[in-house]
């Protein structure tokens, strides 16, 4: 679905000037709102859910004495702001819970699947990246030609197919079928117990275990879902970069450019290019967010052992504590990429120097 | 009708016809279902699961030897169920929201669209997830998470144009007549607000169609043995490598009721915005 990272979204108007420092503040000041809220929302869902975490402690047959006890002990007869402030105050001492499926801290559990998630989200931003740019400038090249075609039908098709189908016949047909590619996970078992992960890539760490085929192997596991991701993520950034292209190409400047001579392309990539900069960057931020979202389906189909993964284990096993820990986990994600993109897109306008 | 510029130009947009058609055919399908299925969505004949293509079972028969067609049938009114029911609940919570805080600005409008852009930069689907994990799986849960973080682009539509209406004369005269308040919210704004929604709305349709297959795929969505075309394609993923098409087929059915929705959102914004014609 769409999330718009606010930057894309914030009505700022015009930026003040000399206001870098004023920028970054601002900016500051949006993301820790936008925490506030978040905090706020996983706080509500945990007191949302039916579960008594008494009870949970407990078990049924416990005495209304001990019941009344352990909830004291928990906290939970405080009101709610006191409860929500001593929430705050666990996360931000690292206290995110303990895992009921896999007994260990949601902490440590989300730093040890979290680098799985990334490198399949990063790759898979790079890819849609170098190729998605290149393609929306011959887009706007040629506007209404066959490639501008292509693009469109590629985007509507990327926002049309639920990705995670889409992996799942992937799958059969270059791993079962053709047997072209390896399957699900990120490494052969053979694999899986000689390599030391201990940077949390697997590409870096297969590199420099020196064993042999084990490099090719996680290369051949990470193709097909970064394929995938990128693939989807590729319409949107396309299309939405090809419009803010054709939007910047009909101010006036660009008519002076091409009066005084200078070729399409070169209007293009020389003058379009750089004043769209602002834009393209909100895009490819929004793009990063999605991916993160899809990766959350994908990583179910490839069995890849990322938090989207861990995320669906612990909603099957019913685990709110590492359900919570996830969601924010990926919500601290989408906070930080909208502080950053505001920040990159405020600097890159001369006009907050 | 025809004489209606909408419908004239509506014709011209063959993305928007071909978007409505589809629709429209899933449409009746979903409503239809009991009279042209075959066989009860639910009946289990274990004598013939797994079932390829045959004349009894034009698209075969699932790991509980469940005819898929009919699966099929039924299974569109749990998603286009499930879209009409977010829809209904998020349309007039943003509206709401955007009606208010245009109407009436100053500290209202700022509180209020703080909001709206705090939930808009909140992860969507993984929020929806944690929700419906939280609070148990079911049509409604389903449709209540996606309302959670769907609402927010409705709120800053209404709220763009109710504060452009504003400032216009027919409000002016409305107000010089003593229609304020409410009234002026909901008789008098909100009619106009509608049209810049529609083009949104189609597009989030098709995204809202994805989400809530997203939620069946991962167990989240109505609860078994209702048919679903999300929950269908985790069903068939177990058989992937021997039987593929029994989670090929209902993936093809929301790739092309979401591809629909995309058209028609297409279509209506050439339409409805001739600057994109």
């Amino acid at each position: 679905m769409n999330a718009i990272p606010a930057a894309a979204s914030d009505e700022h108007g015009a930026p003040q000037r000399g206001g870098a420092v004023r920028a970054v503040f601002h900016g500051v000041a949006t993301a820790m709102f936008t925490l506030a809220g978040l905090l706020v929302v996983t706080f509500g869902l945990s007191r949302l859910s039916p579960v008594d975490p008494t009870l949970q402690m407990l078990g049924d047959h416990a005495s209304n004495s001990a019941y009344a006890e352990m909830r004291r002990t928990l906290g939970l007869d405080a009101p709610w702001p006191v409860q929500f402030e001593r929430y705050v105050g666990r996360l931000v001492h690292g206290d995110w819970g303990i895992s009921s499926s896999t007994g260990e801290r949601v902490g440590d559990d989300l730093r040890r699947v979290f680098p799985a998630t990334l490198e399949l989200a990063t790759l898979a931003m790079a890819l849609c990246t170098l190729v998605g740019l290149p393609l929306a400038v011959l887009a706007a090249w040629r506007p209404r030609g066959v490639l501008d075609a292509g693009v469109r039908i590629v985007s509507l098709a990327g926002n049309s197919v639920p990705i995670y189908w889409l992996g799942l016949l992937a799958l059969y047909l270059f791993y079962a079928h053709w047997r072209w590619l390896a399957g699900p996970g990120r490494l052969d078992d053979a694999f899986e117990y000689t390599i030391d992960l201990h940077t949390g890539s697997v590409l870096l760490d297969t590199w420099r275990s020196r064993i042999p085929g084990a490099f090719a192997n996680a290369l051949s596991h990470l193709l097909l879902p970064v394929l995938l991701l990128g693939a989807y993520a590729l319409g949107n950034v396309t299309r939405l970069t090809r419009a803010a292209l054709l939007a910047e190409s009909a101010k006036e400047y660009v008519t002076l450019a091409r009066a005084k001579g200078a070729s399409d392309l070169r209007v293009l990539l020389g003058h379009v290019l750089p004043n769209a900069a602002g834009i393209i960057v909100t895009v490819l931020a929004l793009a990063y967010a999605n991916l993160l979202e899809g990766a959350v389906l994908i990583e179910t189909v490839f069995a890849w052992p990322g938090l989207g993964r861990y995320l669906t284990t612990a909603l099957f096993a019913a685990d709110t504590p590492a359900i919570l820990g996830g969601t924010l986990a990926i919500g601290l994600c989408f906070v930080l990429l909208n502080a950053v993109t505001d920040l990159v897109v405020r600097l890159l306008d001369p006009r907050t120097r | 009708m025809s004489r209606s510029p909408f419908l004239r130009r509506w014709r011209h947009s063959a993305t928007a016809v071909i978007g409505t058609s589809v629709i429209g055919f899933v449409l009746i399908i979903a409503l239809a279902a009991p009279w042209i299925a075959r066989y009860d969505p639910l009946h289990q004949d274990v004598g013939h699961r797994l079932e390829a293509a045959t004349l009894q079972h034009p698209l075969g028969t699932d790991g509980l030897g469940r005819d898929l067609l009919s699966r099929l049938m039924y299974g569109a009114r749990s998603t286009l169920g499930l879209a009409g029911l977010v829809v209904a609940l998020m349309v007039p919570t943003g509206l709401c929201i955007g009606l208010v805080s245009g109407y009436y600005g100053g500290l209202i409008e700022r509180a209020l669209m703080g909001i709206t852009n705090i939930t808009m930069a909140l992860p969507q689907l993984v929020l929806a997830l944690a929700f419906v994990g939280l609070l148990g799986p079911g049509l409604l849960n389903a449709a209540l998470a996606l309302v959670l973080t769907g609402w927010p682009a409705y709120a800053r539509l209404a709220r763009a144009e109710t504060a452009t209406l504003r400032r216009s004369d027919y409000v002016a005269a409305a107000e010089m007549q003593g229609i304020v308040g409410p009234r002026l919210l909901w008789g008098h704004l909100l009619p106009a607000c509608l049209p810049a929604m529609q083009v949104r709305l189609a597009l989030d349709l098709a995204s809202v169609i994805l989400a809530a297959a997203a939620l069946g795929f991962l167990g989240l969505g109505v609860k078994p043995p209702t048919p679903e075309w999300g929950m269908m394609i985790a069903e068939g993923s177990k058989v992937v490598f021997d039987q593929w098409w029994i989670a090929a087929v209902p993936g093809v059915a929301i790739l092309l009721v979401s591809l629909a929705f995309n058209l028609l959102a297409d279509g209506l914004r050439d339409i409805t915005d001739p600057r994109h014609a």
